[in-house]
């Protein structure tokens, strides 16, 4: 074990798989000499060679297309989106190519990208900085979508994410590289005293698919990715309810047996994301829970989300879910 | 109002159209390049700036008697020349009996290659048989070079149950591992740039595999075909580039692509060796190509070729190009056919005659009926079988997900 930071084990993943497998390599804007704006590749072209992590043209829709035929010709790809903002270029060849492939050809080829990409708000980032895209992957088929919470989840999942054979959008927090966050932008903790910023230095996986049970409770369940999670934790402190908080991490797939057991226990549901509300992952999370928890829900379903408009940049905590809104959204469970 | 040129006498912005709508004469500008104008650089050492001539000008071998000369002859047995005549004609009478097949309701949609037979079968032979092709809808061609069987491509049109690609995709989009053809996308202009990410995989195993591409004129002005030369121009991997310019984009001229009328000299500017070829003579067609697999296969990087030709037929079966184009346009077209221009080749240096080329074509017609015949036993458009509904959910992901696996129950098939 090790004290990491989210951005010293997504480097520990990068190197591992750099070294397992040969098939293995990453591109991206900045990724290769620099290691990175945000430092994740930081020495990986030093280790593997220039051949195997480098730098590319300022071109995200060419970034996916290079990483759709390397993967179809027996590689796999990581592409580095400097913000998931930047994506959109790519949404084309992401949505249309490489998630239809495998489909289209009739199994006849498929590619394994793994496209990773800094997301979320909270670093002062403005409208271009700041969004969550999830859901407009989300609506695609044939894309699995990943969005780690911790250092520990984060270097798992992006093992998992490398060896899939299917194509995969991993968010990353951007929010929560060096710490996680509680919801108050002036007290800013390291990951260095937190039991998830404890993370084996080897190999190891943690399964696609598969929801995290943050913290067990009794009277609510509450349902959070990616910063959420922590903002979540401190919004159930405040509260004073006593919570099932659970981490989805993969949302597609998702882990619906995890939110049915807790829910059919608690009765209640709280659901907490930074993207906006209208057609939010936090809508399929609704609809799937009133279809299979009807009868055990004590109170309406509660959505705590962004605000539908582009995120700010000076007001950015007040378009955040706060733990104030989740707290309250908690107690309004409560009353029924 | 501001876009009244009554005004002020002056066009607020060009908006360019055809040179000439139905009810106008047909008209081409008059090519003045003839065989032997260009020469044949080395290809491993070839620069860009070498190639400037190249992409200004038009390599041609076939001259208007019908004799092959110049630097670029790329003295084909007659053999070849042969096998060549019959991969076209056997295009030509597939697609005539599909589009007759589409008109009947037998097939939902088709596209025809109708006089770009040339691109497809002359590139594709000049490859080797490891290397990847990815076509575009129009160079369906390639197959038939490399072996494909005609009753597994009618079994895809149909969209039966043998249809190797389950029923999943529009007619003439195929897909062909085991012919290293790689799946066809609607989307215009995705592939060229994906085929840049091939070719750098194989440079980067250290296999011997060439990647070739093909674009639209009209998709040039895609995002992905910018791409595709930029980082072709930086990466430098075993890729050829082509742009085939047909002249139209369903209604949409290829003045319209470009502010001028030269699609190659855009290759220089990344500064990628690039050759304008006529696209309806066979044996240029395949000298050029000869020559960019061999500075893919030297290790001298990316070529951009812009096959020059006329898309005779419509953009597809539905589409009606007498509704914006004049009548004569393809017999005005100054490349002519490329059938005729190889049969009459082959018939000038004596290696060929009316009456063998009809028998062949008698003979294919027999072969494309007869695969046809075989196919619907497979089933049909109308009736089936089509492949199980099941493979709706199948191969999304390479196992069926739960969320997916409930769909399928729900729909109980």
């Amino acid at each position: 074990m090790a004290n990491m930071n989210m951005i010293q084990s997504l480097n520990s993943a990068l190197d591992i798989m750099l070294d397992r497998d040969e098939t293995v390599l990453m591109f991206g804007e900045d990724v290769g000499y620099f290691g990175g704006v945000f430092r994740v590749s930081d020495g990986l072209q030093a280790k593997h060679g220039v051949h195997r992590v480098f730098d590319s043209p300022l071109a995200e829709g060419g970034l996916a297309a290079i990483a759709f035929g390397m993967g179809l010709n027996g590689l796999r790809p990581i592409v580095e989106i400097q913000f998931s903002d930047y994506i959109f270029p790519a949404y084309d060849q992401i949505v249309n190519e490489i998630a239809k492939l495998r489909h289209r050809s009739g199994g006849e080829f498929w590619t394994p990208v793994v496209v990773r990409a800094p997301a979320g708000g909270g670093i002062r980032g403005g409208h271009h900085h700041s969004q969550s895209p999830e859901s407009q992957f989300t609506h695609t088929p044939g894309l699995n979508v990943v969005y780690c919470s911790n250092p520990y989840n984060a270097k798992g999942l992006l093992i998992s994410a490398i060896e899939s054979n299917d194509p995969i959008i991993f968010l990353e927090p951007k929010r929560c590289y060096r710490g996680p966050f509680y919801g108050d932008p002036h007290n800013v903790p390291t990951w260095k005293d937190h039991p998830d910023g404890e993370v084996p230095e080897e190999y190891y996986k943690i399964p696609l698919g598969e929801a995290r049970l943050v913290e067990e409770g009794s009277d609510c369940t509450v349902i959070s990715w990616g910063a959420m999670v922590h903002v979540a934790e401190q919004g159930i402190r405040d509260s004073g309810i006593s919570c099932d908080l659970i981490d989805l991490q993969s949302l597609v797939p998702w882990d619906r047996d995890a939110v049915v057991k807790s829910v059919e226990k608690t009765g209640r549901c709280v659901i907490v994301h930074e993207a906006p509300k209208t057609s939010g992952f936090g809508a399929e999370m609704a609809a799937s829970v009133q279809e299979r928890c009807f009868y055990s829900l004590e109170s309406r379903i509660e959505r705590v989300t962004g605000w539908d408009t582009p995120f700010p940049h000076s007001t950015e905590w007040d378009y955040m879910p706060s733990p104030q809104r989740i707290a309250d959204a908690i107690k309004r469970t409560m009353e029924g | 109002m501001q876009g009244d040129e009554s005004d002020t006498g002056i066009e607020p912005y060009s908006v360019p159209t055809a040179p000439a709508r139905p009810g106008e004469q047909a008209v081409f500008e008059e090519w003045t390049a003839t065989p032997g104008d260009l020469s044949r650089p080395d290809p491993a050492t070839c620069t860009s700036d070498d190639t400037s001539e190249h992409a200004f000008g038009l390599v041609r071998v076939l001259d208007d008697e019908h004799q092959a000369s110049g630097e670029w002859h790329p003295e084909l047995s007659a053999d070849d020349l042969r096998t060549g005549l019959e991969f076209m004609s056997r295009l030509r009478i597939f697609d005539d009996r599909m589009m007759k097949m589409q008109r009947t309701g037998k097939l939902s949609f088709y596209m025809r290659s109708l006089g770009e037979e040339a691109v497809a079968i002359a590139q594709t032979m000049a490859l080797e048989e490891q290397d990847w092709v990815f076509p575009t809808y129009r160079q369906p061609g390639a197959q038939f070079v490399r072996g494909r069987s005609m009753v597994s491509m009618i079994n895809h049109c149909i969209g039966n149950v043998e249809d190797n690609i389950k029923g999943r995709q529009m007619p003439v989009h195929y897909s062909w591992r085991e012919g290293h053809f790689i799946s066809v996308s609607s989307p215009v202009g995705t592939q060229f740039s994906q085929a840049v990410g091939v070719a750098m995989a194989s440079a980067y195993k250290g296999d011997d595999q060439v990647t070739i591409t093909w674009i639209g004129d009209g998709a040039s002005a895609e995002g992905d075909y910018h791409y595709a030369l930029n980082f072709a121009s930086v990466f430098k991997p075993p890729v050829i580039l082509n742009v085939v310019n047909n002249q139209w984009a369903i209604s949409t001229h290829r003045n319209l692509a470009t502010g001028g009328s030269n699609f190659a000299s855009r290759g220089l500017a990344y500064n990628i060796p690039s050759i304008r070829v006529d696209g309806n003579d066979f044996l240029a067609l395949y000298s050029v190509t000869k020559w960019a697999r061999l500075r893919a296969g030297a290790g001298a990087g990316p070529t951009h070729i812009e096959v020059l030709t006329y898309r005779a037929a419509g953009h597809s079966s539905s589409d009606d190009p007498s509704r914006y184009r004049p009548e004569g346009e393809r017999e005005a077209w100054p490349g002519g056919d490329p059938i005729e221009r190889l049969k009459l080749h082959l018939i000038a240096i004596g290696e060929w005659s009316e009456e063998r080329h009809s028998e062949m074509e008698e003979r294919i017609d027999n072969e494309v009926m007869a695969a046809y015949k075989e196919a619907v036993t497979h089933g049909d458009l109308a009736s089936g079988p089509w492949p199980p509904a099941s493979t709706i959910f199948t191969e999304v992901y390479e196992e069926v997900p739960w969320h997916i696996q409930e769909q399928r129950e729900e729909l109980g098939k």
